[in-house]
């Protein structure tokens, strides 16, 4: 799993490569706390390339939520393949996250 | 198969699962369903059963006919039904949302069936995927 950032305006995307299990997903939250660490609060997760996402990737998603929301930022979601659409929605968490059809869309909503 | 109940090895058993999903025909999505249900039970072992990595071994058998796989994963970790994990509210709002029990919860929706044993020292957890229409 690859999760490299590059800023765009003010909005920090991440375009995340690969397999998110419970073996790469510490890494994943970890480069997102990093970012929010360093005040970035307005983040774009790109899941264009997200070949496979269990309950542990969610998990790093929402616990990064609910860090940059205490501090009026967000976390947005990009282009989820139909697999990732799929546990996102499973798990009830397309109501929480917001989620746009293209990486232009999601930094262009901050 | 067996592997040490590590992380790193959890995808192991997923591919061995998916070639026996493969094998039975299964359609794409159900071989998906099949391997994630594999992943959060294995990753469900590590945690809670074992409670950490290192410490145990994860067997996987797979049984296969025609349109149906049987799964059944083995550890020797503390005796823990996980078929009795009340589903997580889903419709909470984004301070309450633990994910705690979403593993459980998503191989029971993924699985036709899901079921515990204990025998002989070691936890046997069933699950059975259909091939769909």
């Amino acid at each position: 799993m690859e999760c490299p950032v590059h800023e765009v305006k003010r909005v920090s995307v991440m375009t995340v490569k690969g397999r998110v299990d419970s073996d790469t997903a510490p890494k994943l939250e970890d480069k997102l706390k990093k970012l929010v660490d360093n005040e970035k609060t307005q983040i774009v997760l790109d899941l264009k390339d997200v070949e496979y996402m269990s309950s542990a990737g969610l998990r790093a998603m929402v616990s990064t939520l609910k860090a940059v929301k205490r501090i009026n930022g967000d976390l947005r979601l990009c282009t989820p393949s139909p697999r990732v659409a799929e546990v996102l929605r499973l798990a009830g968490l397309t109501s929480i996250f917001n989620i746009y059809p293209s990486q232009n869309d999601a930094v262009g909503s901050f | 198969m067996s592997v040490p109940a590590r992380y790193d090895r959890v995808k192991q058993v997923c591919a061995f699962v998916v070639d026996a999903a493969e094998s039975a025909g299964l359609d794409e999505t159900a071989v998906f369903h099949c391997q994630i249900a594999v992943d959060e039970a294995c990753t469900n072992i590590i945690e809670h059963g074992y409670r950490g990595e290192d410490k145990g071994q994860i067997e996987a058998e797979c049984r296969t006919e025609p349109g149906m796989a049987t799964i059944t994963i083995i550890d020797w970790a503390p005796p823990f039904d996980v078929t009795q994990v009340p589903d997580p509210s889903l419709d909470r709002p984004i301070e309450d949302a633990a994910i705690g029990g979403l593993g459980v919860f998503f191989m029971r929706k993924m699985m036709n069936e899901v079921t515990y044993h204990h025998k002989d020292g070691a936890n046997r957890l069933v699950m059975v995927k259909r091939k769909t229409g």
